[in-house]
């Protein structure tokens, strides 16, 4: 066998995830496992993925694919599994990442299995369903496979070879994979990592009270070094970017910290997050669903807690 | 124009898997996947006043209809289900393939996806069907209009939002964020019995029974297993903020600060 990595980047940096599932493949006891990089400038940051465990990095440089668009990339992304015979494709997921592997999937027709939270070395994946509930093994029937990881399902770690070789690909776009444009982009202000690559999400909902109250969030997440996060109801109500929404309807995380500031923990919330590492949960309401699948559960009000733990933990860094 | 919204038939309340056949269990009650009825409202938006047709499509067990009963009840012109024993536990990649099947034959100028699957929590679809049909893909769309044959897109992404553009023909999934979905009246209730509704078999699109199916999956569910457990839980009354210091020595213990 043999593992493709897509690697994805916004900017100049290598997205975590990606660096985290290539991590993961490189402790799968296979020798080749290759990294593919795709946009503009992303030659430059080939020997950056190479650290991560990688033999291998194919680098499909062309500035015409610096936009976020997902056809051309399953063109790049095609080309180098067929020149090569990659049997392995792993990807974690993004809002772009997601339609890649879908379209690949269907390109080079290859079995999808997505929301995977792991994978063992004989290629068996493990998928949560039904709100959690349940926890499937699955498989494939034949080669390539394709899996898509939730976010933050691996760390990434550094596993330097010093060896990797970086090779360019040119790559034919199909005449569909061109159609689509990118013709404005609104980026947000955002300051410390995104959602999809904290180790800490600090989440904030209704039992806040307020808008102002995100600042209490915001505050223990900078010190954490972490990043915030909303529930649907504090989106929805104009309080929060959707950007930061975690929930079914927004991303779904796997963090080391999941620290739940005024969140009721309901169904909807609960599978965007109930895999995080450690939960712990600050809520008024001692009967709220977020104590049942919570680590440590604190029956209290945020704004006579938080502002006290965030001090604490700023006396200790210091 | 014609706009084909592809809509999926969910189970309702709480669902489970069968342990002999390791799919969901759909023999119960269902219902419109909440999501779908976001992309079915949007395609009445986009048609609004004009002559545009508007066809609902779905793979499913026949009960499926009652759900593109729904989407015409709203205001759809047409449906289409294809049901066929033959196309039950299809994966992606043979979902995929009869829904592109259907919708060539449909030739659509717009084909509209909700953004996920609230049984499967599937929420790629869109993308493997828009390569088999090879048009434009834009998902997570937060706003959309069409305009001289050009669609405009914006679509939310962790970074903030993209405006995309691309010509029809092209596939979009709607975000639950771009609308409010209209419940249908009593007279659009009553009209939907009305309105053509065709249904399918596997022949009747075009694919072997051989590539849809099990059979034409290339993904395989192998066991169920239950979550992992959560080890010991603490919870504590706080008063005054007294528990600032217990959540630091807990996060200090885990070694996360």
């Amino acid at each position: 066998m043999s593992i493709l990595v897509f690697v994805e980047h916004h900017g100049s940096e290598l997205q975590k995830g990606s660096l985290g599932v290539l991590t993961k493949a490189a402790s799968l006891g296979d020798p080749d496992v290759a990294a593919v990089l795709v946009g503009g400038g992303v030659k430059a940051l080939a020997p950056e993925a190479a650290k991560y465990g990688a033999s291998k990095v194919f680098v499909v440089e062309d500035d015409a694919l610096e936009p976020p668009l997902p056809q051309p990339r399953v063109d790049a992304l095609a080309k180098v599994i067929e020149d090569n015979g990659y049997e392995t494709v792993l990807i974690a997921n993004s809002v772009l990442a997601a339609d890649v592997a879908a379209g690949l999937a269907a390109r080079i027709d290859a079995g999808l299995n997505w929301d995977l939270v792991d994978i063992t070395s004989d290629l068996v994946g493990k998928r949560p369903a039904l709100q959690d509930s349940v926890f499937l093994e699955v498989g494939w029937k034949s080669t390539p496979r394709i899996a898509l990881f939730r976010a933050g399902s691996f760390d990434a770690s550094t596993h330097d070879t010093g060896q990797a070789q970086i090779v360019d690909v040119t790559v034919d776009y199909a005449e569909h994979s061109q159609r689509a444009t990118v013709v404005g982009q609104e980026l947000e202000e955002s300051s410390g990592p995104s959602i999809e690559d904290a180790d800490i999400i600090v989440a904030g909902g209704r039992g806040l009270g307020a808008p102002e109250s995100f600042s209490l969030a915001e505050e223990l997440a900078r010190t954490l070094g972490g990043a915030v996060g909303a529930t649907r109801a504090v989106v929805d109500a104009g309080w929060y970017p959707y950007s930061a929404q975690i929930g079914q309807t927004g991303k779904v995380v796997s963090p080391k910290l999941y620290v739940a500031l005024g969140i009721s923990g309901a169904i909807q919330h609960k599978v965007g997050m109930q895999t995080s590492n450690v939960i712990v949960s600050i809520n008024k309401d001692a009967n709220a669903p977020i104590f049942e699948f919570s680590d440590l559960g604190v029956v209290g009000d945020v704004h006579e807690i938080v502002p006290k733990l965030t001090e604490l933990i700023k006396q200790r860094k210091s | 124009m014609k706009i084909a919204v592809c809509v999926k038939h969910v189970p309702e309340g709480s669902s489970r898997i069968d342990p002999s056949s390791k799919r969901l269990d759909r023999s119960g009650e269902g219902a419109l996947n909440h999501f779908d009825a976001n992309a079915v409202e949007e395609a009445l938006r986009v048609k609004g006043d004009s002559d545009a047709e508007v066809v609902v499509l779905s793979l499913g067990p026949a009960k499926a209809a009652d759900s593109l009963r729904k989407a015409l009840a709203m205001g759809a012109d047409r449906a289409v289900l294809i049901s066929d024993d033959a196309a039950a536990g299809s994966d992606l990649v043979a979902t995929s393939r009869l829904l592109s099947a259907a919708l060539a034959n449909e030739s659509p100028d717009l084909v509209l996806f909700g953004q996920q699957a609230s049984d499967a929590d599937g929420a790629v679809l869109w993308a493997a069907v828009a390569e088999r049909l090879q048009r434009p893909v834009v998902s997570q769309a937060a706003e959309l209009s069409v305009a001289a044959g050009t669609l405009r897109v914006k679509r939310q992404t962790e970074f903030g939002y993209d405006v995309i553009e691309a010509p029809l023909p092209a596939v979009v999934a709607v975000s639950d964020a771009i609308n409010e979905p209209r419940y249908p009246s009593l007279k659009g209730i009553m009209g939907a019995k009305k309105k053509p509704f065709d249904t399918l078999s596997l022949a009747d699109v075009g694919v072997d029974a051989g590539e849809a199916g099990e059979a034409g999956s290339k993904t395989e569910v192998l066991a169920l297993a239950d979550p992992p457990a959560r080890g010991d839980a603490r919870k504590l009354e706080d008063s005054g903020g007294d528990s600032a210091q217990a959540i630091l020595d807990f996060l200090v213990e885990k070694r996360l600060v």
